[in-house]
């Protein structure tokens, strides 16, 4: 079907995610094909949150179609601070760009922005919402590494929150997965989430205990458990520390784990994993770029996801 | 008929909305936005002895005929509601509510965080489910006591 934007992960069929994906190979395999794909598109970043790894990739991925930026710089330097709405901006940002990337506090911020605006809208995460793009690149690893489908993830950490985690949940419903979520009891899944996977027929179990379902997962997606979800600083530690993973973790586990991670991580993942075969979520991050390059190339290039 | 057994008089002209779920009534005018400074007629009667529901409310409004757009959103608190159009104290048409597809402007989201809360000029909206409404915009689902999310303005 003919998307203009990219807001949730529920949007996605199974032919939209293996056509990116499918795309982000072939870019992956021979990035020089496409240099000049996008030339003279411009893209604009409004991030109204810090961010690293989503700003920069999608950042080089249209540099590497041939494009450019328009950066709205932090929220501190830009008008948002004299108190625009976003609706505004968003609206006097479509004049500068072809597509625009948004990233903000809010739920639902870029479903809005998209309704006042003619140009693309990716989401780049908006509060505890979605954040798609993210959600494809996790996909292109997953497939790169174990496959997509006869496929058993664990998804563990900040379940409530963790926007990361409800776009790719939902995402995953599209192909033969048994998912199963490990948090603790209050950072569950939360009940917009559990509708829309009851509603696609999810495979889902819920745990307590990572011990419980460890052996059987091909995927393990470790998130972040923030301190400031906890009253105090000791239930945190306390709670926190049941969901971390070390080498010991990963040698209980069947053979050929992947391990990821939407990064930034804290102390969720000890570095002495990062030296193992397993650890997928440095390969993960540096995906971004190809699988941005492909749903740039789609928005702009082709008009439509 | 007596005034001992006139609970509420007929009218003239305007809507009737009987077989309110009971209790319901003064939400039913809120959702209609009927608060009184409109000058219209209005009569209330609450929890009167139904044979189909026990008790119900019945909403009396004169000289303003309600929309079926109107009157459907109030299905959402009162599902067997039915709607009488009255013309010279006659019944000319006589409707059920339906479930409407979506309901806009009239709820706030109970999401503090959601961008309907944050001073943008959007309307609230929230799509009509099996389990209650959700928030096409953050997706949060209202699943009971609907109208204490009705928004006063």
């Amino acid at each position: 079907m003919r998307q203009d934007h990219l807001i949730t992960a529920t949007q996605l069929s199974r032919a939209d995610i293996e056509a990116v994906l499918d795309r982000a190979a072939e870019i992956d395999a021979d990035p020089g094909a496409v240099a000049d794909r996008c030339q003279e598109a411009v893209l604009a970043l409004c991030f109204f949150e810090p961010s690293t790894r989503t700003k920069m990739s999608f950042e080089t991925a249209i540099k590497r179609l041939g494009g450019a930026t328009t950066d709205m710089g932090t929220v501190e330097s830009s008008s948002v601070k004299k108190g625009e709405s976003l609706a505004d901006t968003v609206r006097v940002v479509e004049g500068y760009a072809d597509a625009l990337v948004l990233r903000h506090p809010s739920e639902g911020a870029a479903k809005m922005a998209a309704e006042f605006v003619d140009v693309p809208v990716i989401n780049a995460g908006d509060g505890a919402g979605q954040h798609p793009s993210q959600t494809l690149l996790d996909l292109y690893t997953i497939r790169d590494n174990v496959g997509l489908d006869d496929l058993s993830i664990g998804i563990m950490g900040d379940l409530k929150y963790g926007r990361t985690v409800h776009s790719l949940a939902e995402a995953l419903t599209n192909f033969d997965v048994r998912q199963h979520f490990i948090s603790p009891e209050s950072l569950k899944l939360p009940r917009s989430v559990r509708f829309d996977l009851h509603n696609s027929g999810a495979q889902l179990r819920e745990h307590t205990d990572l011990d419980e379902v460890l052996p059987e997962l091909d995927v393990l997606y470790v998130t972040r458990i923030q301190r400031e979800r906890f009253p105090d600083e000791t239930e945190y530690e306390q709670i926190a520390g049941e969901y971390q993973i070390d080498a010991d973790t990963v040698a209980a586990a069947g053979d050929d784990l992947a391990v990821m991670h939407p990064l930034p991580r804290v102390d969720e993942i000890d570095p002495a994993v990062d030296a193992l075969p397993e650890a997928t979520y440095f390969e993960q991050a540096h995906n971004g770029v190809p699988v941005r390059m492909a749903l740039l190339d789609s928005l702009l290039a082709e008009g439509s996801l | 008929m007596s005034d001992r057994e006139l609970r509420v008089a007929k009218i003239r002209n305007g809507t009737v909305i009987d077989h309110v779920t009971g209790g319901q009534a003064l939400n039913v005018l809120s959702i209609l936005g009927i608060d009184g400074s409109e000058g219209l007629g209005v009569s209330v009667g609450m929890n009167v002895p139904s044979d189909r529901l026990g008790r119900k409310d019945v909403v009396k409004v004169e000289d303003r005929e309600l929309s079926q757009s109107e009157v459907d959103v109030i299905s959402l608190i009162a599902p067997e509601a039915t709607i009488n159009i009255i013309r010279d104290y006659e019944v000319v048409e006589k409707n059920r509510v339906d479930r409407p597809e979506s309901v806009i402007g009239l709820l706030s989201c109970p999401n503090r965080n959601c961008i309907t809360n944050a001073n943008e000029p959007v309307e609230t909206r929230f799509d009509v489910v099996d389990e209650g409404v959700r928030c096409t915009y953050c997706g949060t689902i209202i699943r009971e006591a609907l109208a204490t999310h009705i928004d006063p303005e």
